[in-house]
């Protein structure tokens, strides 16, 4: 086990397969110091290169359709002057050694090229000089090329193979002594590559968390309260007994704790030879619940609540002007009201994992985007020390937020231990619906006025959602600050007076984060609301938007009275730089052709929006008929992400990006007397084959600014751009999602 | 006891003949290459063909098995050469491709009735295979790849 990590200290032959096997300190040079001391801070990431020359790289983030298996691979290849058909991916268990690995937040490139590049080179370079060595050379000879080192004084080459015994007795040199490629010479990052995961994926060969078997193992459904804190008053189990295949039926212990944070939400499991049998029981299980203080939630009443919340003044997070002078002064004011509903990440994967007991230990294979959470959590459930638990992660099919929530595999762990042999806890796709961490309703106010020239004077945004952290803290009411910097802060207009506003709200279902977060609902808001605007004004809807922007800048929210925290990365590392907004908004409307004249019935849309340090414009065109069917023709997207390693992985996160955004404007989740009225995909809308754009072209704005988030930031602007495009095909401004029969 | 052809073999299956042609794959065959979605052929991840038809595979009891030819993604081709899997490789369609073996599945039981698929048709017959990472314009792209690639193969 590696504690503690020093350069020198870490490099070893790995004896069987005589892999030359390399623990990387890396850490950004003001931290060397204080990580020698602290092991935790120093992230490792591992290169290992075999005998055959094989290169495997341990890849420490999930894989949930994002590619970032590829990724990592692309930029430690690149470094190391690897072919790319002699590299191989292995996936890394859950630990603390491998620095942060919560696939979560749009991270995983933003804060790992510096250090996977590194890795590469430091790889590169100790085979240069085992080559070296070899040869009697100095270094500076020796290049690494194609797989091989080539002597570049009279052409002999050696393979990484043949190198990998000498290369294992070397120091690993000091992080600042290497040297990284240029730009310039870049072979994978930034270019399209063969993704290492498609033939898994396309002969069903990935092994998903719903996938994994092992031998004895055992298969579980479990009958959850339908309402949050809510608990088993009594049940029988003699039905569901008797079912062929169950074999017993559990009580899952200690439910209805708040907050919830990621512990199970209690209930019978019933234990079966197989899934189906366990499903036919759990249906024949009588259960007498006893629905706790949730059960008069009912999501009717609490838009109410919401709107009510936000019809008053709030905190506030962020002032410029004089925001109350303005608005009782315009020559022109608007007020409006928008609503975003609760919402489900129905992933195609419902939740799943396998938990195989030890005398002293627990190991289990999940779909986890946060694997170190769920080693955490499951040891504190099951009463082991961390490292008595083993978190293998296998492929997530989706994730999108949900499986950073680890409530499943703390019940496969529960379950496992109760009854002394392996067990995979399989969640249906009710289970999946009607046990979430829901994406929070939101309600938000806003008022405007626009002077003489019809330039915007005044804006007041109030939002109200039951906030993140309710699921940490109980009774928190209020958003941690971070939710607020989800597209809310970080408003991009130069409005001279103007005011941000946060309201109070209550949870009373479990509230996630879902792909993008608050991004979702504040995009929506603002830049529908941006188009309203733009019509008050009787201008063009970009325009206007452009218009709104401003004057190419760097918005200062340093002094902002809730401090803005730029998605954990340093301001003036990553501005908020309008100018790359402006060129977004440009470059969509162009490919959009935007300004031409279309067809009665068809319209164009647009919307911008900066999310996890990305810039991202959306143009969508839509057809609606006269029975307010809706149709969309294309969407184009511009973004700039800075540097970006995977270039068609980027592409296709902006389509599928895109399309997530659009299933926002078909999805609703309610509540009635606590308990969620959908259960699977027939009343959980998401957009189908037929709703999606026949084609969505992307553009990648190139860039050498540093690699922004790339997982999320196409979403936001996705639904805004739709709803935009559906008022001017029809006039019908849409403020509340979903979208249902509004046009009809 | 129930006797199907799975993939060009003989196959039995012991089990109560409510039990869905999806778990017998899954949990008796342990072929996890049929994915479950849902359970109520709303979403597609478990298409698999029956006599070279698409089918929910969790609509699809025991019972209805007997003399019947089932073919799943294990079975679609040999080497995962399929013109539908060359295409979606070459096109790149898969993200977190938990969907894709149902709409592989789904779109060689197109392709295998329909060599030309308008737009239209891929709209009708793929609608029900749900991808959340919205794939959906790659697929769509994939499938008149294939369908070139079937009609040059002729």
């Amino acid at each position: 086990m590696i504690a503690k990590q020093s350069r020198r200290s870490f490099v070893e032959n790995l004896g069987k397969g005589g892999a030359f096997l390399l623990g990387l300190a890396y850490l950004p040079k003001s931290m060397a110091v204080a990580s020698s001391e602290a092991a935790s801070f120093a992230p490792n990431l591992f290169v290992a290169i075999d005998g055959e020359g094989t290169v495997t790289v341990v890849c420490h983030r999930s894989e949930m359709g994002q590619q970032i298996r590829t990724s990592v691979a692309q930029v430690i290849a690149d470094e190391l002057e690897a072919d790319w058909d002699r590299v191989k991916i292995e996936q890394a268990t859950g630990d603390a050694k491998y620095g942060d690995q919560n696939t979560d937040g749009s991270r995983s490139m933003r804060h790992n090229l510096e250090r996977l590049r590194q890795a590469g080179a430091t790889a590169r370079t100790m085979l240069e000089q085992a080559a070296a060595q070899k040869w009697g050379v100095d270094a500076s000879q020796c290049k690494a090329e194609g797989h091989q080192i080539v002597n570049t004084a009279n052409g002999k080459t050696l393979g990484y193979g043949e190198l990998i015994a000498a290369a294992a007795k070397l120091e690993v040199p000091a992080e600042d002594s290497l040297t990284l490629k240029p730009r310039k010479k870049w072979r994978y990052i930034g270019k399209v590559v063969r993704s290492l995961d498609n033939h898994g994926a396309v002969t069903g060969q990935n092994v998903f968390g719903q996938d994994k078997r092992v031998p004895g193992m055992k298969f579980a459904v479990v009958a959850r309260p339908p309402v949050v804190f809510g608990k088993v008053k009594s049940y029988d189990a003699k039905a569901a007994l008797a079912v062929p295949g169950v074999e017993r039926v559990v009580e899952m212990k200690d439910p209805g704790q708040k907050p919830p944070g990621f512990k199970p939400l209690g209930g019978i499991a019933v234990v079966a030879k197989n899934t189906w049998a366990a499903m036919k029981g759990r249906d024949l299980l009588e259960i007498e619940w006893e629905d706790g203080d949730n059960s008069g939630f009912a999501s009717k009443d609490y838009r109410q609540t919401l709107e009510s919340s936000v019809s008053a003044p709030g905190k506030v997070v962020r002032e410029e002007g004089d925001v109350d002078a303005a608005l009782s002064s315009g020559d022109k004011k608007l007020v409006a009201d928008y609503y975003v509903p609760l919402m489900s990440h129905v992933q195609m994967e419902p939740p799943a994992a396998v938990a195989i007991p030890g005398e002293d230990s627990m190991e289990i294979y999940a779909c986890v985007q946060a694997p170190q959470g769920a080693r955490k959590e499951v040891a504190g459930a099951v009463g082991l020390e961390l490292e008595q638990v083993t978190v293998n992660v296998t492929f997530l099919g989706g994730g999108f937020g949900r499986k950073s929530k680890p409530d499943f595999v703390v019940e496969a762990a529960l379950i496992a231990k109760e009854i002394g042999a392996p067990i995979k806890v399989v969640w249906t796709r009710e289970d999946d619906v009607r046990h979430g961490y829901y994406h929070f309703a939101c309600a938000q106010h806003f008022e405007a006025t626009l002077d003489g020239d019809g330039k915007t004077d005044g804006w007041l945004h109030r939002t109200a959602f039951p906030p993140i952290a309710s699921t940490f803290a109980p009774g928190a009411n209020e958003p941690f600050s971070f939710e607020l910097d989800l597209g809310f802060t970080e408003n991009p207009f130069q409005v001279p007076n103007l005011r941000l506003e946060s309201c109070k709200a209550d949870a009373h279902v479990r509230i996630g984060w879902m792909r993008s977060v608050g991004n979702i609902n504040h995009a929506f808001a603002i830049q529908c609301f941006a188009a309203e605007l733009a019509e008050a004004a009787g201008r063009d809807p970009k325009d206007y938007l452009l218009e709104l922007i401003g004057e190419p800048r760097k918005i200062d929210l340093t002094h902002t009275p809730i401090p803005y925290g730029n998605y954990g990365d340093p301001i003036e590392k990553y501005p908020v730089d309008t100018a790359r907004l402006i060129a977004v908004v440009k470059k969509a409307a162009e490919m959009a052709d935007w300004g031409r004249t279309l067809p009665k019935g068809r319209g164009l849309g647009i919307a911008c929006h900066r999310s996890f340090l990305t810039y991202v414009a959306t143009a969508v065109e839509v057809e609606v008929s006269n029975d307010g069917e809706v149709r969309i023709p294309k969407a184009w997207v511009a973004a700039d992400a800075g540097t970006v390693v995977n270039l068609d992985a980027v592409k296709a996160q902006c389509e599928g990006g895109t399309i997530f955004g659009f299933s926002c404007v078909l999805e609703e989740i309610t509540a009635t007397a606590g308990r969620i009225d959908q259960s699977n995909y027939h009343d959980v809308r998401v957009t189908r084959m037929n709703e999606s754009p026949t084609q969505i072209d992307v553009a990648v704005i190139e860039s050498d600014a540093p690699p922004a988030g790339v997982g999320e930031p196409a979403t936001p602007p996705a639904a805004p751009a739709l709803c935009n495009a559906i008022y001017a095909a029809t006039g019908k401004r849409i403020r509340s999602l979903p979208l249902g029969n509004q046009l009809a | 006891m129930i006797e199907f052809k799975l993939n060009g073999k003989t196959t039995r299956f012991e089990g109560p003949t409510d039990t869905p042609l999806l778990w017998i794959l899954r949990d008796d065959l342990e072929m996890t290459g049929t994915k479950f979605g849902c359970g109520a052929a709303q979403c597609g991840a478990c298409t698999v063909h029956v006599n070279g038809v698409a089918v929910r595979s969790c609509q699809t009891p025991a019972a209805s098995l007997a003399g019947q030819e089932v073919t799943t993604i294990e079975g679609l081709s040999e080497a995962g050469d399929h013109p539908v899997q060359l295409a979606w490789v070459k096109l790149n369609v898969p993200q977190c491709g938990y969907c894709q073996p149902g709409q592989i599945m789904q779109a060689a039981s197109l392709l295998a009735r329909n060599g030309k698929p308008s737009d239209a048709d891929i709209d009708l017959e793929m609608s029900g295979n749900i991808c959340r990472c919205g794939t959906y314009p790659r697929i769509r792209q994939a499938i008149h790849l294939a369908a070139e690639m079937k009609g040059g193969a002729k």
